[in-house]
């Protein structure tokens, strides 16, 4: 199944929370890429009915999501919140979940579902007693009990150990491998890297880039970087460095230089030729921004 | 009706301590009826002063807001609605449910406290039990459904409520005579007015408002409870 967003936008009051986004998710693992207040959950909530576009379409198949609970059939949904009664036991709150659904054997369903995520050990323990790993899973059995054609995930590895992180990435992989649509988000570009086969990234509220890991990878590496430097000659260095079409700006500043590299493959190997033929020795290279926020930021301005 | 969304409310609103909350008042008023039974004053004056009083006056709107918000507002609140929310149970549904879940709490925490407390007074002496029973009854449903509704549109609904029974309800109401008119406690009293005989049971709405005013506050509050579930947004901290 797919799910469509035509030009979807939603607003709160003069804020844009989600900009004018096009984009189709269809079978297998999509990461939805953006840092904290892009507005990944809400997109991911207008795409789980749980929001009204302000503009724009969102559709499953073809039919509008919102106002609509007969798309739950094909929909499991993994909130963000932890959203789980802590009165019950993780089997009665997975088995409630198969019994909303109206499945003819909710028993079964259940039992399968806990298994997929490894929770039958604890499963009749509280839900409040679980820790934050294994709620979230319980999340995802409640979600997978009807063995839905989409299951859209919100932040589903914040708050998890590394193993369990493992653990829930094998079976996103898993079940997209096995032509589910599935779509989860995050602000960690590693994460989204080692699961997803598509990545869909948001900025600002922006559809900013989309792909596969390796086009957004090659994104945030062509992008141009910024570094610091400082060596025995500074001056020097910087009128070497200027004579390459790599280097796009550089300043010249008391406690050292910023080199402005537009081209970073042939930067990273000029640096260390023109230092040795120069005779100059570097005491410090260092990137001054890499970091994801930077890194979104030039999306965003490149996709402006 | 769907019987899993009303298993897992009644196991939210009786679970644990909760339940205590809800047999305080009933015990209060039993409480009450026995210490007027000790003391002498077993008659239809006081069975009277302390249903207008306490059972309607009171209890009755407090209870109706605990468990009429009691049944959404903590699920909205934090997040637990979801799970509910995001099956193929059409949302109108699911308000019907725990509208009636509210309502059947109110016939066992207050509408049936309050025939017992009148029948250990004056016993069924005109009426008496069954009338305010069943004034509480009306009552009863009709605040489950108002503060239903209150707790699906407001993250407010318990203070408003407050606001409503104590300060509308009781204070505007006492001073105020057209207040009453839109006073559910009073509609409830009509109704009790209506089955006793007793000369002490004085209703001032007419059964010709307070009936169809029961009936339409009821049904318009449970229907808009349905539609506004319908459109429930999580808007999240983005």
């Amino acid at each position: 199944m797919k799910i469509v967003l035509s030009q979807a936008s939603r607003w709160y009051g003069n804020v844009v929370a989600v900009n004018d986004v096009t984009m189709t998710i269809g079978p297998g693992v999509t990461g939805l890429l953006g840092p904290n207040g892009a507005g990944k959950s809400t997109l991911l909530h207008m795409m789980a009915g749980f929001l009204a576009p302000s503009g724009g379409t969102v559709t499953l198949d073809g039919t509008p999501v919102w106002k609509n609970h007969h798309i739950y059939r094909n929909i499991g949904l993994v909130p963000e919140r932890e959203g789980v009664y802590g009165f019950l036991t993780g089997w009665q709150f997975v088995l409630s979940a198969a019994k909303l659904q109206g499945l003819p054997d909710p028993v079964e369903a259940a039992r399968k579902a806990l298994a997929t995520v490894e929770m039958e050990e604890p499963k009749d323990r509280r839900v409040e007693t679980y820790s934050k790993g294994m709620r979230q899973r319980v999340k995802v059995a409640a979600a997978l009990v009807h063995d839905p054609a989409v299951l859209l995930l919100d932040e589903p590895f914040n708050g998890m150990d590394p193993r369990q992180r493992m653990h829930l990435m094998d079976l996103i992989r898993t079940m997209g491998a096995g032509g589910r649509t599935i779509l989860f988000s995050s602000h960690i570009l590693e994460e989204v890297e080692r699961v997803a086969q598509h990545i869909e990234v948001l900025v600002a509220g922006r559809h900013a880039a989309s792909g596969d890991f390796r086009d957004i990878r090659r994104l945030m590496t062509d992008r141009p970087h910024l570094f610091r430097i400082r060596s025995s000659d500074d001056r020097r260095l910087a009128a070497r460095l200027m004579l390459d079409s790599s280097a796009g700006g550089v300043t010249l500043r008391p406690d050292g230089l910023e080199v402005q590299a537009v081209e970073f493959r042939r930067f990273a190997r000029l640096l260390p030729q023109v230092a040795r033929t120069e005779g100059i020795r570097l005491h410090e290279v260092s990137p001054a921004d890499e970091d994801l926020e930077s890194v979104f930021s030039y999306l965003i301005n490149r996709s402006a | 009706m769907n019987p899993v969304v009303a298993g897992i409310t009644y196991r939210a609103l009786l679970g644990r301590r909760r339940i205590v909350l809800l047999l305080l008042l009933p015990l209060g008023l039993l409480g009450l009826a026995v210490l007027l039974r000790l003391t002498g004053n077993a008659d239809q004056r006081y069975a009277t002063l302390l249903m207008e009083n306490f059972a309607l006056g009171t209890m009755l709107p407090l209870l109706g807001l605990i468990v009429g918000t009691g049944v959404i507002a903590p699920e909205i609140d934090d997040g637990t609605v979801i799970h509910l929310m995001s099956k193929p149970i059409s949302r109108p549904v699911i308000a019907q449910t725990k509208f009636l879940v509210a309502a059947s709490l109110l016939v066992v925490f207050a509408a049936l406290p309050t025939y017992l407390a009148v029948w250990l007074l004056v016993r069924n002496e005109d009426g008496m039990a069954a009338g305010f029973a069943a004034g509480s009854l009306v009552a009863g449903v009709a605040y489950a459904a108002v503060f239903l509704l209150l707790g699906v549109v407001t993250r407010h609904a318990v203070t408003i409520g407050v606001v409503y029974a104590l300060v509308w309800e009781s204070l505007v109401g006492n001073f105020v005579p057209g207040a009453r008119k839109f006073s559910i406690q009073q509609w409830g009293r009509t109704v009790a007015d209506q089955i006793s005989t007793s000369v002490y049971l004085k209703a001032e709405i007419a059964l010709g408002f307070a009936a169809p005013a029961l009936v339409i506050a009821t049904v318009v509050a449970v229907v808009w409870a349905g539609l506004r579930l319908r459109a429930f947004s999580l808007t999240g901290d983005e």
